[in-house]
């Protein structure tokens, strides 16, 4: 018999409207889950009490007949980037590690005015630096499919409390794919919105102008359906757009036929795992079966992706990281001499080692002399990078693509080596850079066990494509459903 | 050996808005630490900026009162360096592409004219107030973020000041621009308005610029000229006893009226300058350039244009009157309720400056209006100029509706001539000496008669009448 937190969120939503099943027991399976699998690290906080308020409320509501929306009563958790009036909110950083957050983030906001349960915050690599959740300061989160290896990152703790079943589903953030490759490893649904979608207002800045929020969840159903409510435009965040894209909800079972699907020749090169591009390009032969017109299209400067988000993100990060100086907030090392040796002993003590490479990095490429050899150049091809997508979208109306060359690696692996690291991001950073929404979903499992993702690409608004494309996917396999053996103690 | 200095000033103008630029802050001078402080403007983790379009209104205005080209698309960067003052660790700013650039602002210096050019003007955001009173603060710093965020623009001049007094009257001009363009308060003691200065000289006829200092804390009018030109001696010594200038960032002291070297550590900053990913390109349309350049107020030296040509004031009494915003204001109402500007401006220049005494016009009671009607009173015969002085006294710490105080106390004058005759009739009947001796020849007792007369009727007869009156009976 299948508990009850492993119902997906639209068939728990289903249950409570019905008054089958109560949002109170639903948050209790929810914290007996992340109790029992505790070692896979997933959760930074829980915050049983405030949870078991807000799902007797939701209940309340609900026999009243005063149910606010399909989200009332969902238990629901966060990555640990996103603030939470008067809950701790870390970024997975020792310079955090005290902050309790002042306010709501908009999308907290959102969650809450829908009636939504939070149950706590979720790992993360620091300050979202990082492809495999090793980088928390507070210990790496684990795949819930074998725990030796790495559930991906930096929103690993969201794709582990997911696909474990502690959460309904979560919200993480993706700068360069830190939500879909996380999602792709973890077996799990992940969805990168278009630049602008979903508001920043109260989630911790690593690359301004390539972060986005977006929903880890079990399905694309559910995807669809968390993506309505935190979207849409926020006075607060000068970035977020005024656009009313489509519904992700309305049409999402209508199928892919007639659609153009593009695959990028440059996206199947060498590097990439032989199970992972088989598993893919299986899917794109279910997608063809379905009706769908596959077209092959380029993307001619993919090789110069991996740089330019490395130029630009850790310039953004060497400056939205300054504020992390010990005066107002957070940590404070204060040998008392004087503010230089405050600054130097806080960051020195409150950053991990990723964080400081990418912040000297990010500084360097900022700096006077390099200027234009780096972050200018890397602006340029972020133009050009954009015009291959934009040419790519006028002979397709999405792409097709791995979200990872290769499953899940084992913790530790690459932590010695920040260059292979950094290709993991490989085919998920062009979308961040482009600005477009991308969609990673599950398409079958290595020979060791391991989930492998397809990665769906879309232009700017395209999620209510994307998710139906991805919708009908999930409809020919049962790789959704699957869920991985539980670590136990 | 003769030297010539080249002075560029660079003016940091505080915004009239109500908020502040990035969030809903109040820009209110004078609150208690931290009071107008949110997640924003402290710079917390996940806060993000939104613009102030009010500050852009200001921000044009001054531009284009400046003749500066408003650009259509201006872009935000961030000014990265650490300081405790600073919360984000950066201040957004303007830096490649500001919001208008080549503008000019003429000036009259001793007499004549002088036109310097404005290379660019920016809007940026305030930083903190770092608190180091020993008092208060025992051995450790505190932080105000009161000022953090509010909006500033800076104003560059073309180095092409040679002196001091040239440098004052710049900052004097620009001032009295502001000022009228309601845009800034120009305030320099609470730093309203900031002055700093680049300062270098070079031998006469030289084209190449030499060395230059930056000269700040220049916090006080007085100071403007003293400074500057203590900076250019002090550059002159300097090479004349062979030495170098070095570059330096200099403090001017006002207690020891010298100008002291800055630590060289620090300013020694790369700002590492780029885009602020967190704002959109600040973009006006042609047409809101366009209805912005078509509503700017006069400004001061129209204004005085004006005053004499059309009003027939001297050049000397609209120069005064167009100084300060708040007393051409006042002109102006009182002039649109009476047409006599000429009296008006006696008025104010002479009796309600010294009523004044320092106050704002708008603590008096005295109203634009009530000067007008007192001031038609006097024109149209109804009250006598003494009587004028002494309503005017007390309408400015009372107030009160002159035509109506006149008719309440009785105090019109008396033009029947019946009545003045027998108040003349029992003077001369008290003051026989005087008469006696008027009649013998000293016929300058005249005056002290007139004033017996004015006296008996209580200020209120007509003193032209009198004259007669008198004359007619001494005869
Ligand atoms: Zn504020």
């Amino acid at each position: 018999m299948t508990a009850l937190c492993d119902l997906s969120l639209t068939a728990l939503s289903r249950a409570l409207a019905r008054g089958e099943h109560e949002s109170s027991a639903a948050t209790e399976a929810c914290l007996a889950r992340a109790a029992d699998t505790k070692g896979l690290g997933a959760y930074l906080l829980i915050d049983a009490e405030g949870a078991r308020r807000q799902a007797a409320a939701a209940d309340l509501r609900c026999r009243a007949g005063q149910r606010l929306g399909p989200l009332d009563g969902v238990p629901l958790a966060l990555k640990d980037i996103f603030l939470t009036a008067g809950l701790k909110t870390t970024c997975g950083s020792r310079i955090l590690e005290d902050f309790v957050a002042p306010y709501d983030a908009t999308v907290v906001r959102r969650l809450k005015d829908a009636g939504a349960v939070v149950l706590g915050k979720l790992s993360m690599d620091e300050f979202a630096m990082g492809s495999s959740n090793e980088h928390c300061a507070f210990g790496p989160a684990k795949n819930p499919w074998d725990p030796t290896r790495v559930p991906g990152g930096s929103s690993g703790g969201s794709a582990v409390a997911v696909a474990s079943g502690s959460a309904f589903a979560a919200l993480g953030t993706d700068t360069g794919g830190s939500i879909r490759q996380p999602a792709a490893l973890c077996g799990v649904v992940g969805l990168k919105p278009t630049y602008g979608r979903v508001s920043r207002y109260g989630v911790i800045a690593f690359a301004s102008s390539l972060d986005q929020v977006g929903p880890i969840t079990k399905d694309v159903s559910d995807c669809a359906l968390l993506l309505e409510t935190i979207a849409g435009h926020d006075p607060k965040d000068s970035t977020s757009a005024p656009v009313l894209a489509a519904s992700a909800t309305e049409g999402l079972e209508a199928g892919v036929k007639g659609l153009k699907l593009g695959v990028p020749k440059e996206y199947f090169v060498a590097g990439i795992d032989p199970e992972v591009r088989t598993a893919v390009e299986r899917a794109i032969a279910t997608y063809a079966g379905l009706g769908a017109d596959i077209v092959e299209v380029s993307l001619p400067h993919t090789e110069y992706a991996i740089a330019t988000y490395y130029l630009i993100a850790t310039a953004e990060a060497s400056s939205n990281l300054a504020r992390y100086d010990g005066v107002r907030f957070g940590l404070r090392r204060d040998p008392g001499r004087g503010v230089r040796d405050m600054y130097l002993q806080t960051r020195a003590r409150g950053f991990g080692p990723e964080v400081k490479r990418r912040i000297v990095l990010g500084t360097y490429v900022l700096s006077a002399g390099y200027y234009e050899a780096y972050y200018d150049r890397a602006q340029k091809v972020r133009t050009l990078i954009r015009r291959d997508f934009a040419a790519a979208f006028a002979k397709a109306d999405l792409l097709v693509t791995p979200t990872s060359p290769t499953p899940a690696f084992r913790l530790g692996a690459r932590l010695a080596d920040p260059l292979q690291m950094y290709l993991a991001d490989i085919f998920t950073v062009g979308c961040n850079l482009a600005g477009i929404p991308g969609l990673s979903l599950p398409c079958g499992f290595a020979n060791d066990g391991m989930p492998i993702g397809l990665q769906l690409l879309g232009p700017a608004w395209s999620e209510a494509t994307l998710t139906r494309a991805g919708r009908a996917y999930e409809r020919e396999h049962d790789w959704s459903r699957r869920r991985p053996p539980l670590a136990r103690p | 050996m003769s030297f010539e200095a080249v002075i560029g000033l660079e003016v940091h103008a505080q915004l009239l808005t109500r908020s502040k630029l990035f969030c809903g802050c109040a820009t209110a001078f004078g609150a208690s630490p931290n009071v107008h402080t949110c997640e924003v403007c402290l710079g917390m983790p996940g806060a993000l900026p939104v613009l102030n379009r009010e500050a852009v209104t200001l921000a044009v205005r001054a531009a284009l009162a400046l003749d500066c080209t408003v650009h259509e698309r201006s872009q935000w960067a961030r000014k990265n360096y650490f300081y405790p003052d600073l919360p984000k660790g950066y201040q957004i700013s303007q830096f490649d592409r500001p919001l208008a650039t080549h503008g000019h602002l003429d000036l009259e210096v001793e007499g004549s004219a002088r036109t310097i050019d404005i290379l660019r003007i920016h809007m940026e955001e305030d930083a903190g107030k770092n608190v180091h009173d020993d008092v208060l603060a025992g051995s450790r710093s505190y932080v105000d973020f009161n000022r953090g965020g509010v909006p500033l623009i800076e104003i560059v001049g073309a180095p092409q000041i040679r002196s001091g007094a040239e440098a004052a009257a710049y900052m004097r001009e620009l001032r009295r621009t502001l000022r009228f363009l309601d845009v800034c308060d120009g305030n320099l003691e609470e730093g309203s308005l900031r002055c700093d200065a680049n300062v270098s000289i070079r031998k006469v006829g030289a084209t190449t610029l030499g060395t230059r200092t930056e000269l700040k804390n220049i916090n006080s009018f007085r100071f403007v000229a003293a400074a500057i030109d203590f900076e250019i001696h002090r550059q002159i010594a300097v090479v004349e006893a062979g030495d170098a200038v070095v570059q330096e960032t200099r403090l001017w002291d006002a207690q020891a009226k010298v100008t002291r070297a800055m630590r060289s550590k620090e300013e020694a900053h790369d700002y590492r300058y780029f885009p602020d990913p967190d704002l959109p390109d600040l973009v006006l349309t042609a047409a809101a350039i366009h209805s912005a350049r078509a509503t700017l107020p006069e400004l001061p030296a129209a204004k005085k244009e004006r005053f004499v040509d059309a009003l027939g004031l001297t050049a000397y009494d609209a120069a005064l009157l167009t100084e300060e915003p708040e007393l051409c204001r006042f002109f102006e109402a009182a002039v649109a309720g009476h047409k006599n500007a000429k009296g008006i401006a006696n008025w104010i220049l002479n009796e309600l400056l010294r009523e004044a005494r320092g106050q704002p016009l708008a603590a008096l009671k005295l109203t634009p209006e009530s000067l007008a009607e007192l001031v038609r009173l006097i024109d149209d015969g109804t009250i006598s100029g003494k009587i004028a002085k002494d309503l005017f006294a007390e309408l400015v710490t009372a107030g009160g509706a002159p035509a109506a105080l006149v008719k309440e106390r009785g105090l019109a004058q008396l033009v029947d001539t019946a009545g003045i005759e027998a108040t003349v009739d029992a003077v001369l009947a008290a003051n026989a000496g005087s008469v006696a001796a008027y009649r013998a020849g000293k016929t300058n007792i005249l005056g002290f008669l007139v004033g017996q007369v004015m006296k008996a009727s209580g200020g209120k007869a007509n003193p032209k009448i009198v004259n007669e009156v008198l004359r007619r009976r001494l005869g």
